[in-house]
């Protein structure tokens, strides 16, 4: 077992009531945790908790207004990341900062270089440490490859591989598997655990219980800037969990119902499309979605689905090929005549198209029906309808805010994304396009959000749901398309389909069995 | 509605409020600031002045008070008539998400719009008719500047700021040509154009305390600007557009063509300001006739954060400044260039977004509009 470092131990980090107030909002209330050598503590909290405050005191980002930083029981004072950095602490964040075009060994060895003479990188020295590293741990990588030729998982590893460099001792991971398939995920926690019987000690933040439960030595939650619980994985379940991020009892598994399924709304017949630079992205997909039907597109990200989707909705053309909604031909309509013909859209990038973060929260719900009735009359804009619609929306769709002149930008990210789905879930909708509508939101969110999904449908929309997040394809879907390279590759059974099976088709394009039929072949 | 103001609408007014502060406290704190260094300035080169003597501490106050009263007067409006205009040109331009540097140009043309008319009916026709017909021209041909930039960018993705700033030289060499010859009397001795005044209808009447009509047009321009901007669907996407142009192509917006449109009516306001100038101030043009509104105009449209109003009292105050810098020499002692100087060093504080490196990002977050960043942000990544 690893990490059963015993109590007596000094911790590698204690953080001891922190308190970080910053105007109008106390993000940190007094947080006490510690982190002992050879542990993985989780850190657990919906958005806002203050988790990410935590880390940024941490990280030397942001200065406590009270409390104190223990590293190996010695109090310290850590002024900016390069500090930090200095003290064996280092961050994995969610965007990695990594230099495409260099290699590996180069992104590895940039800013903290070896250096040969005082002009000179020392190469060999370089790559004999960063080789013996990836030896001792189990990297697969080679350290000459090209950074923007690797997988997102193995662009991971090399920001592991970074930190180990530094000789980091505390290693901060920041949501760490929201990218990965459930394949990389297994290797990064084999990664991890290989860290902890080195003695290092890790933090590790999610929102996804199951992981935490599976790869934690101790789970600490935090809720509105204060330490909850702790918990060890042996003594708590998924559903405590919950209930302690949430601070009520939350449903992890929608109960999704009988879907009614009706007569064919969408039909997508050999569609191709092109991608920005005009590199085939699409070749040829067929896709048919029933009134009243959930079909899941699962797919590591980067597979097409951006392109399929804001196709379908009117941002991108199509090169070739035939979309039919509800029986009429709607090939090459702009969005706007599609959000007329009765299709709802979630973006997956929300800051990029769905929202306006400098714009007030009634300015946003009306981003797709300003120019008509009743949020316009003529030439201009009824603001007093708009302001009204707005508060209905806000009230019904439970979004938190002081006022629905606040800027979308100071929303919560869950927030902003019911802020999205009261804009767009308002009215009857044929078609519910989705792209990873809960990608970034804490449990209490995700709930809301997949009851509204399925409302839609009991009301006879089809839709489509796009999302890297296996489970939420899993648990909403009444089939499951798999995307790989611009294809649909398989369509499974919701009720049937088996996780590991979709897994290995989204990371491969082909299931064990095709593989081995192939094999025989 | 109730008469008494609810709890939503005391806390809606709250926040009104506070936005606006917000809004406020970056431009006093340029102006505040950029009076400091001048005032430094003024004290450690006092030894330089004619008649001045080493580090003189109370010159700068002396300045300072010669410049404020030398502004309560006329001229500071007859100043502020162009900057109004053109700076509520850029700002327009900024809610789009646009920089028009080709105010210059477009100034320019305007006021060449209105010479024409004025040199061709002369006083052939009654003031009534000839000056609407001389400031319509002047939009036109303002207007027609403006376009030309918009709609190279629209089509072809040129960039507004190099576009602009070439046809800004372009421009002025139309001027330099219509006012060598075509626009020049029979038997005028050198390339002059008439007086506007002695030899034709179009003069701006004069008006008691305020100047001239000019001043009237350009305080109407500023709720009509503000009106489109956000009581209109077209200005909703506008502001959109200037936003977040992703979006707005998603709202079933079209970027492209509101590029051309506010581009087009930036060039409007400044041709309109290029008017009011020539038939109210100036009235006579020779070929090197020239102007700085479109840059200052710049700096109007920043201290204004982008706001029709902000824009007006952002005009004010450097129209005021102008015109107490003549004062201020003749009291003072002091340069009257030192104005300009204040002016740069405004801007510069107001680039420099000073606020959000004090204040820390969430107070500099909500004081940011759209002028900043689109003066600052990163050039050749957008989507249009």
């Amino acid at each position: 077992m690893t990490g059963q470092a015993d109590a007596s131990q000094v911790p590698a980090l204690e953080m001891r009531g922190i308190t970080k107030i910053y105007p109008g909002v106390v993000a940190n209330d007094g947080i006490t945790i510690d982190v002992r050598p050879g542990e993985i503590h989780a850190l657990l909290g919906e958005n806002g908790a203050g988790k990410t405050t935590l880390m940024n005191v941490l990280y030397g980002l942001a200065r406590p207004n009270e409390g104190q930083i223990l590293l190996d029981g010695q109090p310290v004072e850590i002024a900016d990341p390069a500090d930090a950095i200095r003290r064996g602490i280092t961050m994995v964040h969610q965007h990695f900062m990594l230099v495409p075009v260099f290699s590996v060994a180069e992104n590895v060895v940039l800013g903290d270089e070896t250096m040969a003479n005082p002009v000179f990188v020392d190469r060999r020295e370089a790559n004999r440490r960063i080789a013996e590293l990836a030896r001792r741990f189990g990297f697969d990588l080679d350290p000459n490859e090209k950074v923007g030729n690797l997988s997102v998982g193995q662009q991971q590893r090399v920001e592991i591989l970074k930190a180990l460099y530094r000789e980091a001792k505390i290693l901060v991971l920041d949501e760490p598997t929201a990218v990965l398939t459930p394949q990389e995920t297994e290797q990064i926690f084999v990664l991890l655990r290989r860290l902890a019987e080195d003695g290092r000690s890790i933090i590790f933040i999610s929102h996804k219980l199951y992981e935490v439960l599976e790869i934690a030595d101790r789970i600490t939650v935090i809720r509105r800037g204060r330490v909850i619980g702790e918990r060890r994985p042996g003594e708590t379940s998924e559903e405590d969990l919950a209930e302690l991020m949430v601070g009520r009892e939350v449903e992890l598994t929608v109960d999704r119902g009988e879907s009614h399924v009706a007569g064919p709304m969408l039909r997508v017949a050999g569609v191709r499309v092109l991608g920005d630079r005009g590199r085939e992205i699409i070749p040829s997909l067929d896709l048919e979605i029933r009134a009243g039907e959930v079909l899941g597109i699962a797919g590591v990200a980067g597979n097409g689905q951006d392109e399929l989707v804001q196709a379908l909705i009117g941002l991108r053309p199509f090169a070739a090929g035939t979309v039919t909604l509800d029986g009429h031909d709607v090939t090459g309509y702009s969005p706007r005549q599609m959000n007329e013909a009765g299709v709802g859209y979630v973006p997956g990038d929300r800051h990029r198209y769905g929202m306006i973060s400098a714009f007030p929260i009634y300015d946003n719900l009306v981003l797709t029906s300003y120019y008509r009735a009743p949020y316009a009359r003529g030439l201009l804009r009824d603001d007093a309808a708009i302001l009204r619609a707005a508060q209905e929306k806000v009230e019904r769709f439970d979004i938190r805010t002081p006022t629905v002149t606040a800027n979308a930008g100071t929303l919560s990210g869950g927030n902003q994304q019911k802020l999205v789905v009261a804009r767009e879930f308002d009215r009857p909708l044929k078609l519910l396009v989705l792209d990873q509508p809960t990608r970034g939101l804490d449990v209490g969110s995700i709930e809301f959000i997949h009851h509204q999904i399925l409302a839609q449908r009991d009301v006879g929309a089809a839709v489509l749901l796009v999302s890297a997040e296996l489970d939420e394809i899993m648990e909403m879907s009444d089939r499951i398309g798999v995307m790989y390279r611009g294809r649909i590759v398989a369509t499974l059974d919701g009720r049937t389909a088996d996780k590991s099976e979709v897994g290995l088709l989204m990371a491969t394009g082909a299931s064990d069995r095709a593989r081995a039929e192939g094999a025989t072949a | 509605m109730s008469g008494a103001p609810s709890g939503g609408d005391r806390q809606r007014l709250r926040q009104a409020l506070g936005d606006i502060a917000l809004l406020l406290v970056g431009p006093v704190v340029a102006v505040a600031l950029a009076l400091l260094v001048g005032a430094v300035g003024i004290a450690l080169f006092s030894g330089l002045l004619p008649a001045g003597k080493p580090l003189d501490v109370g010159l700068p106050a002396r300045a300072y008070y010669a410049l404020f009263t030398g502004a309560i007067s006329t001229q500071t409006f007859v100043y502020a008539t162009p900057l109004i205009l053109a700076g509520l040109g850029v700002a327009l331009g900024f809610k789009a998400g646009l920089f028009n540097i080709g105010g210059r140009g477009q100034f320019l043309m305007g006021a060449l719009g209105a010479m024409t008319i004025a040199t061709w009916l002369g006083t052939s026709v009654p003031a009534v008719v000839e000056i609407p017909l001389a400031l319509g021209f002047a939009m036109l041909l303002g207007a027609i500047s403006g376009f030309i930039p918009g709609f190279l960018k629209a089509t072809s993705g040129a960039h507004e700021v190099v576009t602009t700033i070439m046809l800004n030289y372009i421009l002025a060499d139309v001027l330099y040509w219509a006012v060598s010859g075509p626009l020049v009397p029979a038997r005028a001795p050198q390339p002059i154009t008439i007086n506007i005044q002695d030899s034709s209808t179009a003069a701006l009447p004069g008006l008691p305390v305020i100047g001239n009509l000019g001043v009237v047009i350009a305080v109407l321009a500023v709720p009509i600007v503000w009106f489109l901007l956000y009581r209109t669907t077209l200005g909703f996407e506008i502001r959109t557009a200037g936003a977040n142009p992703d979006a707005a192509r998603y709202g079933g917006m079209k970027p492209r063509r509101l590029i051309v449109l506010t581009m087009t009516v930036a060039g409007l306001l400044s041709g309109l300001a290029g008017a009011c100038i020539l038939l109210g101030n100036d009235y006579q043009m020779t070929p090197g006739y020239d102007t700085t509104v479109g840059f200052d105009a710049i700096t109007v449209a920043l201290l204004g954060r982008s706001n029709p109003v902000g824009a007006f009292f952002a005009a004010l105050l450097l129209g005021g400044m102008r015109a107490g810098s003549g004062p201020m020499q003749i009291q003072a002692g002091v340069p009257r260039e030192l104005v300009d100087a204040l002016q740069a060093i405004i801007l510069l504080f107001l680039v420099m977004n000073v606020l959000r490196h004090w204040l820390g990002s969430r107070a500099a977050r909500g004081a940011e509009m759209a002028g900043i960043e689109t003066v600052t942000r990163t050039y050749g990544r957008e989507s249009v």
